[in-house]
């Protein structure tokens, strides 16, 4: 037949076969994948959208490390019970400067999209220590370890070079300021109104119930708060959104 | 009836190389243990979190991707790079390209990747990047390591003897050749400082969320399903010896799978803020991935053709059948969960997981198990192996323990889903989260158990496996053979 006979010349000679196999396995990614980064309408259009403040950084980068998206998303999706449980509908802009997404892909625990500023920060405190302290059916993994490590944080302002590399617009401002700013975030009656500015909305002070060091638990709560609440939703419409 | 008796028989020299295949067959049960061992682990700190410990290094989210790791890249890792290198040999009828030397790089190269990911996880070293977790500097020496695997594996192809390439390696080929890809477009990342260990992803938010579904769906698609069809090709016909059922097919369905696959990974990202067009050229494609999953299917079944009662006496074979079965099953629920109304519920739940699990242990683990009882024997020079009886025990006990644990999953994730999306009379939500985490529980234990007895058959098989390397026989009544008696003669 035909197609046998044909095909003996791709496989009787292996650099063919190599060749078709790369081609053929290429071609969805670069259509499905390319267009993405040159679509204008791909990323919404709302404000808000900032840079992560480094004590922020720093938390995500905890968050990270103990594989909190094993079983947290950071995605809702737009259906009416995830809008009443957490909120509206996560934005594609909302995670932007998110190098890498923490979009995950299962909820074993709820979906932190939108968590910032649901719970005081002596909830995530007691809850982050002992989780089933504050939620008995929790079947979270306890983390009093953070409370109790400080934030190392000589190399800040090289992280935040790195994220300006990948695409994040940090300022020249932002990164001479980074280890100043990392530090009075967690600091009570620090001086914040740079801070602020630079980074809006960041929640400053003691976050952990422990004035004087800036623990890891600092970090993940500041990280934690600020999450989903970069846009404000209260004034724009669907119809704003679409594209 | 258990008397041992031990067959001598001196080591036969070799036209190929087979040392290197002997220790990816040792490190391929080594790390399954490891990697069963720790799933279990990780499934009873979801039913009990006390198991937890409250310690860094023992937390469900760093022993997670030890789990997955150890079971993708460590068990069917070994066990794909093992089989390609004995199958390559045999169907090219030539030793492998770079001798013994490059081979042994290449072993030796695999498990410190392995090592090193590992003991990352542990640590917290990780790019949060589903099955593509490890650092930088890890990813790097992986690359030079896979190179490696190609320059082997395609020199050995240069060099065959036979004049066509075996499907068995067109499927290994393209296994190697897209995970390749695939590795290092999804590890694009620049380090903080060259000698640090953390390093931020080069792509963000929508456009990196697809680039690793794109490879972790096709992590899927050509680490656990190309790779092991390749593994499927030469076993499965050797064990029956039978010929492969239609050469036709095998070529249709083989490109028609590897061009597919990789339209298919989108599916994860259903209802996201990623843009439709993209969701739904990804159901799209996922649902066309049925016909040719089956076509591989149907291609290894039907090689059973005039010889289904091997399938009584032989558990060997068994094993490999039920797996290309598993995989028959995984492959239909698959589209069906990849369709975006199907995959609203499905997703975020504990479905997807007993799906992967309906894969990962019915397909590819059962396909790896049966091409170790088939290696076994001949790499070592034993006459067959230790015990067939145990052969059956492990089969039986393994398939039960899978049984357990997709039911107890398509249960819990099918229910938590619904409780999510359930309103009251009054039209508020029914259930709070936490109310659908605590009605979780018995599953979660079901589930639990369901792994100890699939890990407990692998330990049965550690055991036959020891006593077969030792060349031991043991005396037995064949399978299948346990209602001896008169043949009733059949009606004239």
């Amino acid at each position: 037949m035909n197609l046998i006979k044909h095909h003996g010349k791709i496989e009787t000679r292996a650099s063919v076969l190599a060749i078709l196999i790369l081609i053929t396995v290429s071609i969805g990614g670069l259509v499905e994948i390319v267009p993405l980064f040159k679509i204008e309408s791909t990323i919404e259009k709302v404000e808000g959208v900032r840079p992560y403040s480094p004590l922020e950084q720093v938390g995500r980068n905890i968050y990270i490390r103990e594989g909190c998206y094993n079983c947290h998303s950071q995605m809702i999706r737009p259906f009416r019970d995830e809008a009443e449980r957490y909120g509206h509908y996560s934005l594609a802009a909302e995670s932007m400067y998110d190098h890498p997404f923490q979009w995950g892909s299962k909820r074993t625990g709820p979906d932190l999209a939108r968590v910032g500023g649901k719970y005081s920060n002596d909830w995530h405190v007691a809850h982050m220590v002992d989780p089933r302290a504050v939620v008995p059916e929790s079947i979270m993994p306890g983390y009093h370890f953070l409370l109790e490590r400080e934030v190392g944080y000589h190399d800040i302002a090289e992280h935040l070079r790195t994220l300006g590399i990948v695409g994040v617009p940090y300022t020249e401002e932002m990164i001479e300021s980074a280890a100043a700013d990392l530090r009075d975030q967690a600091t009570p009656d620090a001086d914040y109104d740079g801070l602020l500015a630079r980074y809006p909305k960041a929640v400053v002070g003691d976050l952990d119930g422990r004035p004087n060091e800036v623990t890891e638990m600092d970090a993940v709560i500041a990280y934690l708060q600020i999450l989903g609440r970069m846009v404000d939703f209260t004034d724009i419409r669907t119809e704003d959104i679409l594209q | 009836m258990a008397a041992v008796m031990t067959a001598p028989v001196g080591r036969a020299l070799s036209a190929y190389d087979e040392d290197v295949v002997r220790l990816f067959t040792l490190a391929t049960v080594f790390w399954g243990v490891v990697g069963f061992l720790v799933g279990v682990v990780i499934a009873f700190q979801l039913a009990y979190p006390v198991l937890n410990l409250d310690l860094e290094w023992t937390s469900f989210g760093r022993l997670r991707p030890l789990h997955t790791s150890a079971v993708v890249f460590a068990f069917g890792g070994n066990a794909l790079l093992g089989t390609s290198l004995y199958v390559v040999q045999r169907t090219c009828r030539t030793s492998l390209f770079g001798g013994p030397l490059l081979a042994s790089f290449l072993f030796w190269g695999y498990q410190l990747f392995i090592v090193l990911a590992a003991t990352g996880y542990v640590m917290g070293v990780t790019q949060s990047r589903e099955y593509a977790e490890p650092e930088w500097y890890v990813d790097l020496w992986l690359t030079v390591v896979w190179v490696t695997y190609l320059v082997i594996f395609m020199g050995t192809l240069l060099k065959r003897k036979e004049p066509h390439i075996y499907v068995a390696n067109w499927f290994y080929l393209a296994f190697i050749i897209t995970i390749a890809m695939l590795h290092i477009v999804n590890n694009l990342a620049v380090p903080v400082t060259f000698f640090g260990i953390k390093s931020y992803s080069l792509f963000a938010g929508v456009q990196d969320a697809l680039t690793q579904w794109w490879y972790g769906h096709n992590a899927v698609g050509f680490f656990l399903t190309a790779g092991f069809l390749g593994m499927m090709y030469y076993f499965v016909p050797k064990q029956a010896n039978r010929p492969v059922y239609s050469y036709r097919l095998s070529i249709i369905h083989f490109w028609a799978l590897i061009f597919l696959y990789i339209w298919a990974g989108p599916h994860h990202l259903h209802y996201t803020a990623l843009p439709d067009w993209a969701q739904v050229l990804g159901m799209t494609f996922s649902i066309m991935l049925w016909m040719p999953s089956w076509g591989g299917m149907i291609n290894g079944l039907m090689t059973l053709s005039g010889a289904w009662d091997k399938l009584r006496t032989d558990p060997v074979l068994r094993f490999l059948v039920v797996s290309v079965a598993f995989y028959g099953m995984s492959t239909f629920e698959g589209p069906l969960m990849s369709i975006r109304q199907v995959n609203a519920l499905s997703h975020y739940t504990d479905w997807t997981i007993g799906h992967v699990h309906s894969g990962a242990l019915g397909w590819v683990a059962f396909v790896s198990f049966g091409a170790v009882y088939y290696l076994v024997p001949r790499l070592w020079q034993a006459q067959r192996l230790y015990s067939l009886r145990l052969v059956e025990w492990h089969f039986w006990i393994a398939t039960l323990g899978i049984v357990l644990y997709i039911t107890a999953m398509w249960v819990s994730g099918i229910m938590q889903g619904l409780m999510w999306r359930s309103y009251d009379s009054l039209g508020f939500l029914q259930y709070s989260f936490v109310e659908t985490v605590a009605a979780m529980h018995p599953y979660y234990v079901i589930r639990a158990f369901g792994g100890v007895l699939f890990l407990s058959g692998a330990l049965i098989m550690v055991y036959n496996l020891i006593r077969t390397m030792r060349r031991e026989i043991r005396v037995e009544e064949e399978p299948g053979r346990v209602m001896a008696g008169p043949v009733p003669a059949p009606a004239e």
